[in-house]
């Protein structure tokens, strides 16, 4: 059976302020989707919403994973059942070990079914695949024995969200600008490690705003996003087009979206200054 | 050391360990303090008339002592509490003779297999009186005594009247000199100049008869340039009426000696944990006390170290984690006696439920301590609205040319934290017990690894039913 990830009409506030107006993605396993479009424009969003971040609150539509009600789970549960987001800035979590902190979230994904307490994954089986997974992504074994995300350089941040990626395998990825922040050389090395994992293994939503992410994995379908709604779905080519003209084209083509976009990225910069 | 193989329990014996069984041979004082109680104890224990004398002297000050108006709030009846039980004859010198009832509370303690090893050094408290205990003995060859401080009063007595009460004398506050009067059990520790042991000596108690007040007395001395790792760590089971734990441990460093004294604690939350550690480092001597306080009604200890000459230095690294019911009022004292002497708190607390934890430092450089160098850090986690932490620093400075600092910080897990974990498949509570166990890693990353094993699994069981 193909696994799929479907979102109906979306809905999403933060707030009281509407962020996405009515979003229809349809994601088949082993399908590349690349997600792009201008700051503001509510692409975060769409991942938050359907990774179940609870400040986003759904306000009208579904989303289904293999016909399953995907908001009636909590954000575990979405893991659980193969949703992930690699997260544009993950969190730090000082004291706790990247290693035991993938051990227990492989455990758990893996084992869907586990009771809190249950046995994890044994440590030297762990060990190995933890080892494997880590020297593939040409990451010092250093990195294991760190705090989660503490004090970790933004590439480092990104390398590590990749790792959890490798590790956890999930039906559906979400990576949301994996790669910014990064120099071409990692930028490159982010592309390939993600075409290794994912590409036609997994159903991958990639947010980003350029085409160098996109290289080893180019995409079935882009989609731009504006003023919270898809408002263009092309092939590879117009993530180039995109990537080379910016979105003039496309707010001039959308101008009710581009509106809705500004006014959006207008509340975004109050709050940023406030 | 006598090596005689000590007569093997019968098994009637195993009764003695049920303590509300009054079984012949077993001595339970009457409830209730009076000259009469403590000479009784000291009767029993056959003691010298100076710790008789000592114990009266202290009971006379207990007495004119008002009970302490600071800190948590003391409701205690001291005429309705046990000073004094002991739960058998003899003590065992082997695993072997050891009744298989306190083995199996060794068990249900959870000390470590790996720990088994060195059972020989293990020192294990089983209600007010030291049941078993046994020297390992290549420590015993290199002159280390490790004995409970009852034999020790006999066997020991000019290393005991030398320093027993010394550093903590009976004036010092009412607790202190309760627990003078009424003191049974606790270790007596002696490493002789120039010894180092390698592996942390350990003792293990617990508190189990209702109502009943555990008074163990420990003194520590650490000889020049000699160094020695202490571990007590205790668990005890649930009562419902009040019950009483005030302990009085001295720990002496002589130069460049290095002592460091761990505790782990989960009392059960009826319990009134009222205890005073002190210890004085002598010259270029290190004094580390690294104390975990779990559980408790009311917990009131503030481990100290008197650097008292040039190159001293203590350290104080502490946690509590307070639930329900609970008050925690931890913190530690640092003085500085003599010039350039460094000493270093972090305080971590964590609170949850309700419950309450107070940081109550005090920093004290003394005239003449010049040069010299502190730095304080406390932080505390508050996990929910009806939880609350406190902080009360007093700094007290005689000199000027001192290097003071202090930083204080409160936080709550913060939901970005959360949903980063849940998104990775982690439930609510093992996100949260995640974020609890990296906040007090700094001090589990000192403990022996047994100790720090057990130490999540005491906050993973205090974690169970924290989220909604």
């Amino acid at each position: 059976m193909t696994h799929v990830l479907k979102i109906e009409n979306l809905h999403v506030s933060v707030g009281d302020k509407p962020i996405l107006r009515g979003v229809n993605l349809t994601i088949n396993h082993g399908e590349t989707h690349a997600l792009m479009g201008p700051n503001g424009s509510g692409k975060s969003t769409l991942g938050l919403a359907v990774m179940g971040h609870p400040g986003y609150e759904i306000t009208e539509g579904t989303i289904t994973l293999d016909g399953e009600d995907v908001l009636a789970m909590a954000p575990d549960e979405r893991a659980r059942a193969g949703i992930f987001m690699a997260f544009q800035r993950p969190m730090a979590i000082p004291g706790v070990k990247m290693a035991d902190f993938l051990r227990h979230a492989t455990t758990n994904v893996r084992r869907p079914d586990r009771k809190e307490g249950e046995e994890l994954i044994p440590m030297r089986e762990f060990r190995k695949e933890l080892k494997e997974k880590m020297e593939h992504l040409r990451m010092d074994s250093e990195f294991a024995r760190r705090y989660v995300n503490d004090g970790f350089s933004g590439g480092e941040m990104k390398r590590a969200e990749i790792l959890q990626l490798a590790m956890l395998q999930p039906k559906f990825a979400i990576l949301d600008e994996t790669d910014s922040g990064l120099d071409a050389d990692a930028v490159r090395l982010a592309s390939e490690s993600i075409a290794d994992i994912g590409h036609q293994k997994m159903g991958l939503l990639i947010i980003t705003h350029h085409d160098k992410l996109l290289e080893h994995n180019p995409p079935e379908f882009t989609h731009v996003m504006l003023g919270g709604r898809l408002v263009e779905t092309g092939g590879p080519e117009l993530a180039e087009e995109l990537h080379r003209h910016g979105y003039d084209r496309i707010r001039k083509a959308y101008p009710d979206a581009a509106a809705a976009n500004e006014e959006m990225l207008g509340e975004e910069t109050e709050e940023a200054l406030a | 050391m006598s090596t005689d193989a000590p007569a093997k329990p019968e098994l009637g014996e195993i009764n003695k360990y049920n303590f509300r069984t009054e079984t012949t041979g077993v001595f339970k004082a009457e409830k209730g303090l009076s000259r009469d109680t403590v000479n009784q104890i000291s009767d029993i224990k056959n003691e010298p008339d100076w710790m008789r004398e000592f114990r009266l002297r202290s009971l006379e000050i207990f007495e004119s002592k008002p009970t302490p108006t600071w800190g948590g709030a003391i409701d205690l009846d001291f005429q309705d509490i046990y000073y004094y039980l002991k739960p058998t004859s003899g003590q065992g010198r082997t695993w072997e003779d050891v009744p298989q009832e306190i083995k199996d509370t060794f068990d249900k303690l959870g000390i470590p297999e790996a720990e088994k090893k060195f059972l020989a050094g293990v020192k294990a408290q089983f209600e007010s009186e030291v049941v078993y205990g046994s020297l390992e003995e290549d420590l015993a060859k290199k002159g280390v005594i490790f004995t409970d401080t009852d034999t020790a009063v006999r066997e020991h007595p000019e290393l005991l009247r030398e320093y027993f009460g010394k550093i903590i004398p009976p004036e010092d506050n009412k607790f202190a000199a309760l627990n003078s009067a009424v003191w049974s059990g606790g270790s007596f520790i002696y490493i002789p100049k120039g010894v180092s042991i390698d592996f942390p000596l350990q003792a293990y108690f617990r508190i189990n008869a209702e109502s009943m007040g555990q008074f163990e007395r420990t003194l520590i001395l650490v000889d020049e340039g000699a160094n020695v790792h202490y571990v007590e760590g205790c668990t005890a089971p649930m009562y419902s009426t009040e019950s009483l734990h005030s302990a009085v441990v001295e720990v002496v460093v002589k130069r460049n000696a290095r002592c460091r004294y761990t505790t782990i604690q989960n009392w059960a939350n009826n319990i009134y944990n009222l205890v005073t550690k002190r210890a004085y480092a002598y010259g270029d001597a290190t004094m580390e006390w690294v104390d975990g306080n779990l559980g408790s009604k009311l917990t009131m200890k503030y481990p100290a170290v008197h650097m008292m000459e040039p190159g001293a230095r203590g350290e104080i690294l502490s946690i509590a984690f307070s639930s329900a019911g609970q008050h925690q009022d931890a913190g530690a004292k640092l003085v500085h006696e003599a010039p350039h002497t460094t000493g270093q708190i972090v305080s971590k607390s964590i609170s949850k439920n309700g419950g309450r934890s107070s940081y109550r430092g005090l920093v004290s450089v003394m005239p003449g301590a010049h040069h010299s160098k502190n730095s304080v850090v406390c932080d505390a986690l508050i996990l929910d609205s009806e939880s609350r932490s406190d902080t009360y620093p007093y700094i007290e400075v005689a000199e000027q040319d001192v290097q003071i600092g202090h930083e204080a910080s409160v936080s709550r897990i913060g939901e970005e934290q959360m949903f980063y974990l849940l998104s990775r498949g982690l439930t609510e509570q093992e996100a949260s017990t995640m974020i609890v166990n990296g906040f007090i890693e700094p001090l589990v990353k000192e403990l022996p690894m047994e100790y720090a094993i057990e130490m999540n699994r005491l906050i993973q069981l205090q974690m169970e039913g924290s989220v909604g």
